[in-house]
């Protein structure tokens, strides 16, 4: 890191705001998502092709293992959509909020909705 | 004029999206008590339009607003530009939209 | 915040900092290590400055009026940009050490100073330059300060071209066409300026490639400005008349 790279020095990124973790959040969120939905929708088409095999699937998802991957993938989904929903709300709306407060607002509602989810499938 | 084309594709999808991705976790955490199966799943959606209209409009906005977010991701953490960098974008796009697309008719379709 | 007791506390923690310093040029550099005196309220800028006169002449860096108006002597600061002359020692002093480095997301020039064409480059490419609505022949504007759209525009025009929000910003590291917070904050400001008489080429030119559409709302330039102004909310501006525009015309 401290190297000859002239700006190997400077080129480290500048974090450790709030806001920032709510972007990385916002991107990384994003990047598992869509990279979830292609097996979501080879899952969900089964059910055209094999339907015993979506079965096999979803019984597959009784597993402990599995459920705790379910949460994860309803906590990303919601930590996105209300995380998006705040930067719409910056971008659109006319006035200036407290966003960092808003930030974690996303987080602690995320955190409750996937937790009813978890609460209810296990 | 491209950047702002996709920054507003990527906004409208968005909000396109946002009450229905409401809406599925509410269907999510109503349908997993008891366990998933195809039955019930299937039991709910087949043949339904309402559940075709939801879903396929999901899947149109999902590819259009995954394909934009990952093609600015990989511009900013890659070198990929220009051409090649359209090209992976619509990729992404087509992808999703095909598979999406056949989920939907398997669960929707009688 | 900056709190006088700790400071002065810290002030006399110690009698000498050991500071690295970033040593090189465009090629290449490494870092060197400067034993220096601590003083009280003694600067970054201050730091560096006995460096240059007591140690070795020939290290290179920018500043001109010490007193955070004229924008030239940002620094990263323990991989943070700071403005150097208004940063104090005790605030930043890490185990008795201080690293400091060329400004982030902007070629070196020599050691510490960087060249900042790329950064004034853009504020022409983002239109952030006045555009007259009237001459001389005309009567003087009226400015009235509680009008909404001056306040808007009040609200960024301390900005003293530092660069430091530039260098704070990640899209620019990832970007390079990347306009940046300062050009884009500027271009907000005259945007809202009843004497610009080009709201619509300032709008067309935030929109190309590199405009305030591809930023990401991450805020390290609010948070890292020394003068406390908001260009995140400036260009959450633009984005909202652009997007406006786009609903009112149909079109881009
Ligand atoms: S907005 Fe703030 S950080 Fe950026 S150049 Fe102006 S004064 Fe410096
Ligand atoms: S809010 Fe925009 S301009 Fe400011 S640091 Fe983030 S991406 Fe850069
Ligand atoms: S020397 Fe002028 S702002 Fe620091």
């Amino acid at each position: 890191m401290r190297g000859g790279d002239p700006n190997a020095a400077t080129r480290r990124p500048v974090r450790g705001h709030a806001l920032w973790y709510a972007h990385i959040i916002h991107r990384v969120s994003g990047i598992a998502l869509a990279l979830f939905l292609p097996l979501h929708f080879w899952v969900l088409s089964l059910a055209l092709t094999d339907a015993a095999r979506l079965d096999n699937f979803l019984a597959f998802t009784e597993l402990p293992f599995v459920k705790v991957a379910e949460f994860g993938l309803v906590f990303l989904l919601a930590l996105h959509l209300f995380g998006g929903m705040r930067l719409m709300a910056l971008e659109w709306l006319p006035w200036r909020a407290p966003h960092k407060t808003l930030a974690a607002g996303t987080l602690a509602v995320s955190a409750f909705v996937s937790g009813v989810f978890f609460l209810q499938a296990i | 004029m491209l950047d702002f084309r996709l920054y507003m594709a990527q906004r409208l999808s968005a909000l396109i999206m946002a009450p229905l991705v409401v809406g599925h976790l509410a269907v999510m955490i109503y349908a997993v008590q008891g366990g998933l199966s195809a039955g019930e799943i299937l039991g709910r959606t087949q043949g339904s339009l309402f559940w075709a209209l939801f879903y396929g409009g999901f899947v149109v906005a999902v590819s259009v607003h995954a394909a934009i977010g990952l093609r600015t991701v990989i511009s900013e953490w890659t070198r990929l530009r220009g051409g090649m960098l359209n090209g992976v974008a619509m990729a992404i796009f087509a992808t999703l939209l095909v598979m999406g697309g056949r989920a939907v008719l398997a669960v929707t379709l009688v | 915040m900056l709190d006088d007791a700790s400071i002065a506390e810290t002030d006399h923690a110690a009698d000498s900092i050991a500071v690295s310093v970033w040593r090189g040029d465009a090629s290449g550099g490494t870092w060197e290590t400067f034993t220096v005196p601590r003083q009280p309220s003694q600067t970054v800028l201050d730091i560096v400055t006995w460096i240059q006169q007591e140690a070795d002449p020939t290290l290179t860096y920018r500043f001109a009026c010490r007193v955070g108006m004229c924008g030239s002597c940002a620094m990263m600061v323990n991989d943070e940009p700071r403005w150097t002359c208004r940063t104090h020692v005790g605030r930043v002093v890490k185990d008795g050490a201080i690293s400091i480095a060329p400004l982030r997301n902007l070629p070196v020039i020599k050691d510490l100073a960087t060249d900042m064409d790329p950064f004034f480059d853009k504020w022409v490419k983002a239109e952030a330059t006045h555009h007259p609505s009237a001459g001389r022949h005309d009567d003087f504007a009226a400015v009235l300060p509680d009008d909404e759209q001056r306040v808007e525009a009040s609200a960024g025009i301390e900005c003293i071209n530092c660069a430091v929000c530039y260098a704070a910003c990640d899209t620019v590291a990832g970007n390079p066409d990347y306009l940046g917070p300062a050009a884009l904050q500027r271009a907000w400001t005259l945007y809202n300026d009843s004497r610009d008489d080009a709201g619509g080429a300032i709008l067309d030119a935030v929109s190309a490639q590199g405009g305030c559409h591809s930023c990401h709302s991450m805020g390290s330039c609010t948070h890292y400005c020394p003068n406390d102004l908001d260009p995140m909310g400036a260009i959450a501006g633009l984005k909202r008349a652009t997007a406006k525009r786009f609903f009112r015309r149909g079109r881009g």
